[in-house]
Parts: C-alpha cells; structure tokens; sequence
C-alpha cells in the first residue's frame, strides 16, 4: 500500500482533522522534501495582549488560553480553509464546543486588555456576527433556538445563571462563548492581525487547540511559523502565557521498536522512519538509542507506544514479516455456552426451529402484553431510548417468538419454534446490580393448542439432561399452577432439583391477541443455569 | 391378470380390429356405459404401451327427459286436443289436465282448439279441426333414431328453447394397438409390499417406473438459525487454534469496564447518549475494584506507566454510569484483569462472540444490537507481525487468503490496523475487522508485567454472514422479522467453502 496514502491516514487520525496546510506540511515532511518547520512564540515589539480572567468563570467555563497571528496574509482561499478548521476542531475535540470554543478577532478593532467573565444574560448586549443590531443574551438564545447551527450548542449554557462572555478594555463584547462572536471584531480576508482565544471545560484540551490553529496558520505569518503571545491571568491572580508550543523529548531504545513491531532495522533507519512522521529523530547515547523530539502538531503521541506506531506506518504494516506466536495453550470452552451448544442441536433434532431475537423490547412487550405490571418484572430500563423497542432489556425470550410467529403467519403450520439466549434480571448481588440468565424458550403454534407436544418437548429435554422424571432430589416435575399469561388451569411450573426453573402451558387468549395471534399457542419457558 | 371384464373384452376385439376402434361404438355394441369403456381405457393406459388411446370430442343432440316423455306420449298440444270430446270441455277442467297450461296455449296458437267464454257456466273449450298431425312427437322421435340431421336448424333451436333437446358434447376415446400390445396384460404394482416380500410374488410382478423428475417430501424436521450456524464455525476454529471461551453473559456493564479501563476518555464521543445505551434502574454499578480504579484514574488524570495521560478531571461518577455494553472488549478487559491477578504470569488466549448493543441510527445493515467476535492472544514479547501472522490464520480458516493491513484509529489499542481482504466477488478490498495491540495504559495499571504484550482483533457476526448467505437486509437475518422459509432453507455452514454465486432473490 502507498507510503503517501498511510500518512495521509495518520495524519486524519489526529482527531479527524483534515486542514490542507497540515496534509501537505506532512507529506512534504514525509517525501523528504521538507524539514519539518519549528514552530515559535515570540514576544510583541510592543504591549503583550491581556487576558484576565475573573472568579465567575469559575461555574460554567473556567478555562480560556489566547495567542495572537501578527501580520497574517489571508487569500479567499487560505480565509476559507481557516474558518473551515475552526468547525472542523468544533466539531471533533471540542466535543461540539462542549470542552472547547475557538473565538478568533480582528485585534484592529480592539483594544486590550481583555476580560473573560460570567454575567447575567439580561446583563449581556451585543451585535452577534451576521445581525444588523443589537440583541440581549436572552433574546440571542431564543433566536437561535430555530438556527440550524447553532441550535446544537444552546445547551451547553442555557439553564446557567450566568452566561460566559469576553470583552476589551471599552466594553466591546468579541464573544459569548460557546455560542457566537461580537460583530465588531470578525475577521475578513483583508484582516492583518488575529487575536485568538479559546475558552473551555477541558484546559488540556484547550491549549492543543490553540496550538493547532496557530500551527497550522503562522504559514502565513509575515515571520512564517512563529506566533505572538499572550498572557492569561488566572482569577488566582497567577498569569500564563500561551501558545505554550511545547517540544518534548522522549527517548525510546531502538531494539523495544524492533521488538514491538517484528522488524529488525539499524537504530539510524529508525530514526529516518522516525522523522519522515514529523517527528524529528536522532540516534543517541549507546548508538541503541533515539531520542525524538514530538512536536506541539502532534498531541496524539502521549506513550512510546505511539512512537511505535509511526515507526511501523513508516516501514509499512505490509512490510512486516507475519510470523506465528509461541504461545502454547489448551483451548476450554465455557460451560454455560457449550451446554448451549449441546442443546440447541437437539432441539433442533426434536423438530423445533431456531430463532434469534433482539434483547431489548419494549415495556409493552414484557409486561403489559403478557398480564404482568412492569414493576413485577425487575427488568433494566434504558435511560435514553431513541424509540419504544429500545427501553428495557428483556426478562423473558417468549415475547421475541410470538413477535417471530405475528411477522411470519403466511408459513404452513405448525409452527414450533425454539431460542436459548440470555435475559436480563435486576440483581443487587452482582457488582453492576443486573444479570443475565440463559433461558431455553420454545413455543408450538397450530390449530389446536397442542400442549401435550410442549409437555413432551420437556420431557425430551430432561431426557437430554439426564434428569429423571420424579419426586425426590435428583428428579424433575411439573405442578399446576396459575401465571397471568396463561390460561386458567392450562399452567404448570417445572421444577428439577428441587428448585423452580420456569412454567409450560397454553397461553391466554389476551396474550395471544396482543401479539397479533389467532390461533392457540403452548409455550415452555426455563432457566437452564441451574443444569451446569 | 386382466383389469375386469370390459378392458378384456376391448383388447379382444381391438386384437380382431382392423386399425381401431371408437370407445363410445364399444359401449354400445357391448350394451355397458360409455364410462366403463373410459375406465378400461384409461387402466390400460397406465400399464405403459398396451394400447394408444386418442381423446376425440364429438356433438350429438339428445332429447331431454321432457322430450323423452314427449316423443313416448305425445306434446302437451296434442295431449289436450285429444282429451278434448266433441261437446268441448270447461276450461277450468281441462286446467287440471299434467299438459293443461302449456297444452292450451299451444294448441290455440295452432288453431286446433277455441275458447267459448259465452257458455252460462264459466269458459268452455272446443275442438276447432277433427284431427290433427303432431310434428312435434314426430320430430323427437326422429332425433332419438339419431336422425337430428334431417331436421331444420330452426326447427331444432325452437325444441331446444322448448328444453326438449340438447346438444351434448361426447368424449371418446380412438383406441389402437400399442408397441407392447397383449391381450393378457397384468396390473403393474406401485410398491413392494411386505405380502410380496414373503411370497415371493414380487418376482413375477411388473413394478410402475419412478418419476424420477418429481420433487421428494422434505422431511418434518426443525432446523438451526443461519447467523448462529456461523457462531458456531466461529467457536470451532477459534477452539481448534487453541483459544479459550471467556464469559460473556452479561450485557450491564459499568461505564468503568466499557471505557476507562480500556483507557478511553471520558469526554470521548462513544461515551455519548448518542452512540451508547445508558441504564436508569439499575443507573449506576454497585462495586468497582477501587485499588484499580485508582490506577486507572491516574493514568487518565495524570498519566503513569511512561504515558502523558490525557490530563482531565476524571470522575467516579462517570465511570459508575451503567449502560448496555458497547463491545466485548469490556469482558476481555475483566478476563485480563483476572489473568493479571494470577502469579506468575501464564500466557493465554481467549475469543468470545457475544451481542453488543449501539444506540445508533438503523439502516439496512446497521441493527441496535449486533454479534462481537472478538480474539485475544497474552504474551511475552508479541510483535505486529505476530498480530498478522495470528490473523493470517485466523482468516485462512474462514477461506479468506488475501489480507492486507491498514493503519487505523482505536482508543485503546495502539499500534491498530484494519484488515482488509480482497472479495473476488465485489472484485475489491473490503474491511474484515480491525485489531491492535492493546495501550500499555490499558494493560499496566491492571497489573500485567511490562514486558507481556496483549494482541487482539474483532470483527462483526453478522456481515460475514450476510456475504454468506447473500441477505441484504440484516432484519431478514436477526429479529423476529426474520422469514422462517429462509432458516428452513439455509444451507450449511462451510466457512472455507469456495464461494458459489449469489443465490437469486426468490419469493419466500
């Protein structure tokens, strides 16, 4: 597979992103044709620009990080490609602006320094971009509750107190973040000078963005590659400065990515491998050793490992030699699953049919379908269902069956059909407070109810069981009992050592109109745990 | 032996026949109906070559059971002209006569009668001619000589308005001396029966031939369903390559297990409601592994283990949340805790297949709720290249040859690959699975040794069985809308079985 194409795939793997000015800075790197660029903050000539952030951020947003583009030359293009990074980090690491917002100024327009702080909506006037006058934070949110863009982020502050929002030295709002700028400082092709703050939940995540935008972008910077700073007073009274652009160093011994990856190459072709993804290489102490220096573009690399990876993308995954593992063992299956296995086969054998039904259901299907109160059924409800079939895990396979004979009615009958599968129970005994059980559930579906052909389906499967018709200990009975989805003294429940395992009968006529039936039905339903 | 009187009877005189002969001439020159003389031909059909029998439809009028009476005793006409004496009849009398009503007006139409309604008491009839000719008995009783032709069409069509006379349509048979023609023909038997087999008799009987060409009865049996056939090939070569079975069965699983154990973010966009089914009752797990828990907190929080970490506020809360497992990594995460507790370090390997739940947007091949297969092999110093060399095989057994290996993102395996592999019959690369090895911050704070490495690769159920088995629509394969004609139908599952063309959509 095509060099090129890996990196390119890499370097999508940075949280999606997809910036021109990045893919080709890459690929140059990686073709060689390029040192990778080093990235610098300088000071300003003159005044640092100010962002001081005050204690009532403390509840809703408490992070912000700022830098400046100084002398920054746009085309339509390159303007195009910059707003379109901004949604795309929007969108990905900034979790929907949920972690972090990006909010870039012309600083023309503006004079420093700046406050980041929490008001109350009412308190908050501005012309937001794209409207011709003023509106309160109040009035903005109802707005935009019918904007297709912004819609989407309203949540994020609309039940708080106090709505986030930063303005310059005379008071002009430039944002309201997460949700929109001031009007006043947008920035256009002919902008010169770029003031960028980011605010969030998430500080770590807040400086990497940060650092992406003005990596990406100082490009075009009159000094290419190098960012002003800013400084950022925290409401401790302590001040940063950012973009922190930070190089870090790690050394990994040259052997551990041989070993890891299965290749055998020099410590030096390594670190060529090494540098070609950007991260700029060399070898070491020993002569076993590399020392790799990780650029502030390349944030994903948090472990070794990582570095292990590029190596590996570098030489080629389809380069590598495939060789098998030493690694000798004795295959086991699990119980629960082979005596499932065991089963199903011979039910099969007996005449029955195989389905396979969903876990989930609705409340209906569980409970009010087959008599019973939700409440009774100690089901697991789901706390965000997109639709009803979604809302509870099941507690009985029988409702999956009679759904399977409603949506297959036209098929010559009978119909007997059969599931082994697992349902869920509420059970504060296990360490998430719910447990499955395998449960064996077979229906027979005719003219006539047939319930002798179930009795005998159980009787088969005691046989298959070894379990012995029978009183005592070792043996298996069925007695006549009541269940509401059953018809009156058409039920009976089943026990096998000693210990109820579930019920057989002729199912109520409701029952059977519910799922849409109309011809009688038997059903034998148990819990096969107990048979490991 | 001769299958009754008549059929003997025909092949006698079809053996003295010149040619042939006419079924419906037999039946009336032997005095049987016309149907015996059918019966005997069609037995002697089914004997094979006998004889050659061609269907023939011929026309013949035939007097009704009314034309019948009428050509024996005269039209209703002339029955009441006669009843009538010369001194005339009253009406009302001559009203209760059989032929009365009908008879009156015909014979008034003819002019051989009159009504007198002058007569003191009450209408009296009289004889207008002293005889007359009755054409229409005359008639009846030429068709029953089987002179019909001689009649006019109109006169014909006026006694079948009449309901007097109807044309018959007569099948009969031209019967005529078959390639095996005898005249001592016996019955040829259907089936071996147990008298035969203790008689003897079977020797000198002829046996009916077998259509060979007709569709057998399929037996009454039940039969298994095509994704878990597939489950269970899956097992068998995981098993046959050594691999161990871990639990599986339970689909609650804490937030912690799901995600941060496996080192991924809380912030991460598969931890949303969008994409994860959380629980309200039970909401939250009831025990974690705190000492873990603590580790894995810090890895996340702080980093450890040679990671910068992700370096955010991470919180118990969020990992208490309970939800319906997203894949069943989180059951190998538990399964590798487990084996890390164990002293000294034993390698293993492990698969499970098992469903997975996805609160995704529903399509034709995306369902709520899927199957995970999932291979995991713990060791000492695997390499990538051990990772291929695993799935090489792996995929060999399922017929699968051409692999090729792409990077890919995983949260929690690092490095991660796709594996693609050339299908002849898209005639392109398409994605099998995806695999990695697992992140040292997965690994470490479970307590595994530094040098033991864990490769692992998963794929979906239901995909390699909807290529199988040629299905479109997952919901015709899993759920209760599946077509039962379809699991009647489906065939075996041989993984490595060369592929046949897809099968052609055919109505249920």
């Amino acid at each position: 597979m095509n060099y090129a194409l890996n990196l390119v795939w890499n370097l999508m793997k940075l949280y999606d992103l997809l910036c021109l000015e990045g893919l080709v800075r890459g690929l140059q790197v990686f073709k060689e044709r390029i040192k990778p660029p080093v990235y610098k903050r300088v000071m300003p000539d003159g005044k640092i620009q100010k962002l001081i952030i005050t204690e009532e951020t403390a509840k809703i947003r408490p992070f912000a990080v700022a830098a400046v583009l100084r002398n920054i030359k746009f085309t339509k293009d390159r303007y195009d490609s910059f707003i379109e990074l901004q949604e795309k980090l929007h969108q990905n690491i900034c979790r929907k602006r949920a972690l972090v917002a990006i909010g870039t100024h012309d600083l023309d327009t503006l004079s420093g320094p700046f406050t980041y702080t929490a008001k109350r909506p009412s308190d908050i006037k501005f012309k937001p971009l794209n409207k011709t006058k003023e509106y309160t934070a109040c009035e903005l949110m109802n707005i935009y509750k019918t904007d297709n863009h912004l819609k989407q982020y309203l949540h994020i502050i609309e039940n708080k107190p106090l709505y986030p929002v930063i303005s310059d030295s005379n008071g002009v709002v430039l944002s309201m973040p997460p949700i929109i700028n001031g009007d006043h400082s947008r920035i256009t092709v002919n902008t010169r000078n770029v003031f960028i703050e980011c605010t969030g939940t998430d500080f770590t995540k807040a400086k990497i963005v940060l650092d992406i935008i003005v990596t990406m972008f100082s490009e075009y910077c009159e000094k290419q590659f190098t960012v002003e700073a800013a400084e950022v007073v925290f409401p401790n009274g302590k001040s940063y400065t950012f973009p922190e652009l930070a190089y870090r160093k790690e050394i990994v011994r040259a052997d551990l990515i041989n070993k890891k990856v299965g290749i055998r190459e020099t410590p030096e072709n390594l670190a060529k491998l090494l540098t070609r993804m950007y991260l700029k290489s060399e070898v070491i102490g020993d002569g076993n050793q590399i020392e790799i220096e990780i650029p502030p573009t390349r944030a994903d690399i948090i472990h070794a490992c990582d570095i292990i990876e590029d190596a590996a993308i570098a030489y080629g995954y389809n380069n590598i030699q495939m060789t098998l593992p030493k690694t000798y063992t004795i295959a086991n299956q699990f119980p629960l699953n082979k005596l499932t296995e065991l089963l199903r086969h011979d039910m099969a054998a007996a005449g029955f049919t195989e389905v396979l039904t969903f876990a989930l259901c609705s409340q209906e299907d569980i409970a009010d379908k087959l008599g019973v109160d939700i409440s009774a059924t100690k089901a697991v409800h789901i706390s965000n269902p997109k639709t009803a079939e979604f809302q509870v895990a099941r507690t009985t396979l029988l409702p999956g069956l009679l759904k399977t004979i409603a949506a297959n009615r036209k098929m010559p009958l009978p119909l007997k059909l059969f599931e082994i599968s697992d349902i869920v129970i509420k059970d504060s005994n296990t360490d998430v407070g719910a447990k499955n059980y395998r449960h064996l559930c077979a229906v027979y579906y005719n003219k006539n109810p047939g319930f002798e052909i179930i009795h005998g389906l159980l009787d088969r499967i005691m046989q298959l069981l070894d379990v012995p018709p029978g009183e005592d200990k070792a043996g298996y009975v069925i007695r006549a009992s009541e269940g509401p989805a059953f018809f009156p003294g058409r039920c009976a429940e089943i026990f096998a050592g000693g210990q109820s395992i579930g019920k057989l009968g002729v199912l109520h006529p409701d029952v059977i109109t519910k799922f849409e039936l109309t011809m009688p039905c038997s059903s034998l339903e148990i819990n096969i745990e107990p048979f490991l | 032996m001769a299958d009754g009187p008549v059929a003997e009877l025909l092949l006698r005189r079809l053996e003295a026949s010149d040619g042939g002969l006419d079924s419906a001439e037999l039946a009336a020159e032997l005095g049987v109906e016309h149907q015996a003389v059918v019966g005997a031909v069609k037995s002697l059909q089914a004997l094979g070559e006998v004889i050659e029998a061609e269907l023939r439809s011929t026309k013949r009028w035939e007097l009704t059971s009314e034309g019948e009476e009428i050509a024996r005793e005269g039209s209703h006409e002339a029955r009441v002209f006669r009843s009538i004496p010369p001194e005339g009849l009253a009406q009302s009398e001559l009203m209760r006569l059989p032929s009365g009503k009908v008879g009156i007006s015909k014979a008034m139409s003819n002019k051989w009668i009159r009504v007198d309604k002058s007569t003191a008491d009450g209408p009296r009839v009289f004889r207008v001619v002293d005889s007359m000719e009755d054409e229409v008995q005359r008639r009846l009783q030429m068709v029953q000589r089987g002179q019909a032709e001689k009649l006019g069409e109109k006169e014909r069509s006026e006694l079948r308005k009449r309901k007097l006379l109807a044309e018959v349509t007569l099948k009969t048979y031209w019967v005529s001396k078959g390639s095996a023609f005898s005249t001592s023909i016996s019955k040829q038997e259907t089936e071996l029966s147990p008298e035969m087999i203790s008689s003897g008799s079977w020797r000198d009987r002829p046996f009916k031939p077998y259509n060979f060409l007709a569709q057998g009865v399929l037996p009454d049996s039940g039969h298994l369903h095509p994704l878990l056939k597939v489950r269970s090939q899956f097992r068998q070569i995981f098993l046959e390559m050594g691999f161990t079975e871990m639990p599986t069965d339970n689909f609650i699983e804490s937030s912690f297990w799901n995600f941060d154990a496996l080192f991924q973010p809380q912030q991460h966009p598969a931890r949303d409601q969008h994409d994860t089914f959380f629980l309200r009752d039970p909401a939250e797990a009831l025990q974690l592994p705190m000492d873990y828990v603590q580790r894995v907190k810090r890895t996340h929080s702080q980093g450890g283990y040679g990671s910068q970490g992700y370096k955010y506020n991470w919180k118990l809360d969020e990992a208490r949340k309970n939800l319906l497992r997203t894949h069943t990594t989180s059951a190998s995460a538990r399964v590798l805790y487990r084996l890390a507790q164990k002293k000294p370090f034993t390698p293993a390997k492990y698969f499970s297949i098992d469903r997975v739940f996805r609160n995704e947007t529903l399509d034709a091949t995306h369902l709520a709720e899927f199957h995970q297969i999932e291979g995991v092999v713990a060791d000492h110093g695997l390499t990538l290249g051990h990772l291929m060399g695993v799935l090489r095989e792996f995929f060999t057994k399922l017929g699968i040859t051409q692999l090729r290996f792409k990077p890919a993102y995983n949260p929690y395996t690092e490095p991660s690959m796709e594996v693609f592999s050339y299908h002849p019959g898209l005639k392109k690369w398409v994605e099998v699975g995806n695999s990695g090895v697992f992140r040292p911050e997965m690994l470490l704070p479970m307590g595994l040794p530094e040098n033991v490495s864990v490769i692992a690769w998963g794929l979906s159920l239901e995909r390699p069985t909807m290529i199988k088995y040629g299905i479109n629509n997952i919901r015709e394969l899993v759920g209760h809308k599946v077509n039962l004609q379809m699991v009647y139908n489906s065939p075996l599952c041989r993984l490595d079985a060369k592929p046949r063309p897809p099968p052609t959509q055919e109505a249920a």
